[in-house]
């Protein structure tokens, strides 16, 4: 198979479309390259659409574990350290098994004015189920991000704020946001990275890889399986989650630069990019 | 255990637990905990030695030992580690193999790599394939500590870099001013302080470090995940203790298991950072001398 009909046949394998069977025997660089690359779409997939979600949930939980409310506060803290305190792997375990117990029932309800059926069934798919595990996860590291963050806000800042007749939503959307957001960029940087790469261990979770279609890792095991050679599949995999770190460190960065294009040069916070971290 | 557990189908709930909770596979379960605290006892200091080999040898004046440092730390950014979990137990397995089989046969012709197999001689094969079960078992799990301590050691050798650094540059001047050696310097003044600065990110490693314990499930040991998958699948009425799917309490359990062990590690890493802030020139010493005073 030359590399032309093996990006034909498995660029996208992992969606589905494309040749049914993976390469059996005499496989090639280029099969595993494009394989791994296709299955690499379910990690971008998990890895930006946790985030976006999970970005919201985690400002609105960190401003509630600032909360002096005890009703408010104290639901933040412990949903931050139950997610905090154990493993993602637990998690993706018993979220699996607590999706599978759902009843088995379908909704149907129109969104947009496109018909849509939904089944509780979905829970236990990876699209669905892994991705509300990595939300809820990535939201609790967030917000202690967040958290720490809003905490560190300077005081002159706040007083300023007082001081031009700001309180409430217009003090918080105007002042204590943009500047917690400042802060806050460059751990979040590196949440955003550790989020990317515990995606890979979604199709080790027990949520089923549905008809082959698994992410990079699941290809690239089914490749050190198959040839019993762990030097090839694996590099790919690392090559890729490289080009992916690098890719969010260059957005990440855009986003600080922008977040920081106020403040003379001196006092702009760096991004520090630190080694990744296993949940 | 009890002897009253002789016929189950006959007890009331809370003996029937009693009974169920303490019957042969559980114990195995109870014991496999032992594994991952056996597994975090091992870890923990070959990985902080690695990392302190690793920090020191990126300072050196030498510089292919720097590099090699640098490199190693290095290696790990940007990279899953469930990939060098996967990676490093295949690559070290079949680095012992062919290592034997170099020594111990040397006039084996035929290829290694046979298609999709790895075949060497059986003199070769590691641990011998008629080997007692635990010495399988145990070679897995060295296995296993190996590649757990060689990715924790870059995690370490990463923080205790950047503690090496975070020492008062005055400090290092002033024991060279004493007329230190460079490695009296090291070992007397640079080392002894370090400690503080590198606690707060080893903390970090311990507590991650924690939580990756149940990835040794991955590399095919058979941890607490194991046995709470293989006792939570529901048991037909063939078995003696019958039960639905109860794997999500099992893995309730375990989730509980890792909260409170984290929170334990939390508090004592407190108290220790407090303690060894006593007499440091840091924020959190200046504190403490105050509240003192």
């Amino acid at each position: 198979m030359t590399c032309a009909e093996a990006i034909q046949a498995y660029a996208l394998r992992s969606l589905g479309i494309g040749e049914r069977l993976l390469p059996q025997s005499e496989i090639t660089l280029c099969e595993q390259i494009v394989l791994i690359g296709s299955g690499m779409i379910w990690n971008v997939y998990f890895g930006v659409l946790a985030l976006a979600f999970g970005f919201f949930f985690a400002v609105a939980l960190a401003v509630a574990k600032a909360s002096r409310r005890w009703l408010v506060r104290k639901p933040a803290e412990w949903f931050i350290f139950v997610f905090r305190g154990s493993p993602l792997f637990i998690q993706f375990f018993m979220a699996y098994e607590a999706f599978v117990m759902l009843p088995r029932v379908g909704i149907e309800f129109t969104l947009l004015g496109i018909e849509i059926a939904a089944e509780t069934r979905w829970f236990s798919r990876a699209w669905l189920g892994a991705l509300i595990v990595l939300f809820l996860n990535t939201s609790a590291y967030a917000a202690e991000i967040f958290y720490g963050a809003l905490r560190s806000v300077p005081r002159g800042d706040l007083e300023a704020a007082d001081a031009y007749g700001l309180s409430g939503w217009a003090k918080f959307r105007r002042v204590v946001f943009p500047t917690t957001m400042r802060l806050a960029w460059p751990a979040y940087t590196n949440e955003a990275i550790f989020l990317f790469q515990s995606t890979a261990l979604v199709f080790f979770s027990s949520f089923p890889a549905f008809r082959q279609q698994g992410d990079a890792l699941y290809y690239a095991n089914y490749f050190a399986d198959r040839t019993f050679n762990p030097f090839i599949p694996y590099p790919i995999v690392a090559l890729y989650f490289v080009a992916l770190t690098l890719v969010i460190i260059w957005v990440f960065g855009a986003i600080n630069t922008r977040l920081n294009r106020h403040l003379p040069a001196e006092r702009r916070q760096r991004l520090r990019i630190r080694p990744q971290v296993i949940r | 255990m009890f002897e009253y557990c002789t016929d189950p189908s006959t007890l009331d709930t809370a003996r029937w637990f009693g009974c169920y909770l303490t019957n042969g596979a559980h114990m195995l379960f109870y014991q496999s905990f032992l594994v991952v605290f056996a597994l975090l006892a091992v870890t923990a200091p070959v990985s902080l030695a690695f990392g302190f080999a690793a920090a020191a040898a990126s300072r050196s004046h030498v510089p292919p030992l720097a590099w090699a440092g640098k490199l190693y730390t290095a290696m790990v950014r940007g990279v899953p580690d469930i990939v060098f979990f996967l990676f490093f137990v295949l690559v070290l397995d079949q680095a012992i193999e062919y290592a034997r089989h170099r020594i111990s046969c040397p006039d084996w012709t035929d290829p290694i790599r046979q298609g999709a197999n790895f075949l060497v001689c059986p003199e070769a094969r590691t641990p011998a394939g008629n080997a007692p079960q635990w010495v399988h078992e145990a070679y897995g799990f060295a296995l296993a500590v190996f590649t757990y301590a060689i990715v924790f050691g870059a995690f370490c050798g990463n923080v205790l870099f950047g503690a090496m650094r975070a020492v008062p540059r005055p400090q290092l001047e002033t024991a060279e001013a004493y007329g230190m050696s460079r490695r009296q310097v090291f070992w007397r003044v640079l080392v002894p302080q370090m400690w503080i600065y590198a606690l707060p990110g080893l903390s970090n490693i311990w507590m991650i470090l924690i939580k990756a314990t149940p990835l040794l499930f991955l590399l095919g040991i058979e941890d607490i995940v194991y046995w709470a998958r293989e006792l939570g699948g529901s048991r037909t009425s063939a078995y003696q203790y019958p039960h639905p799917d109860w794997r999500f309490w099992y893995f309730l359990g375990l989730l509980v298991f890792y909260l409170c062990f984290t929170r334990v590690s939390e508090i004592v890493l407190g108290r220790l950072t407090r303690r060894l802030s006593h007499g440091q020139a840091t924020a959190a010493g200046e504190e403490l001398r105050k509240a003192a005073a």
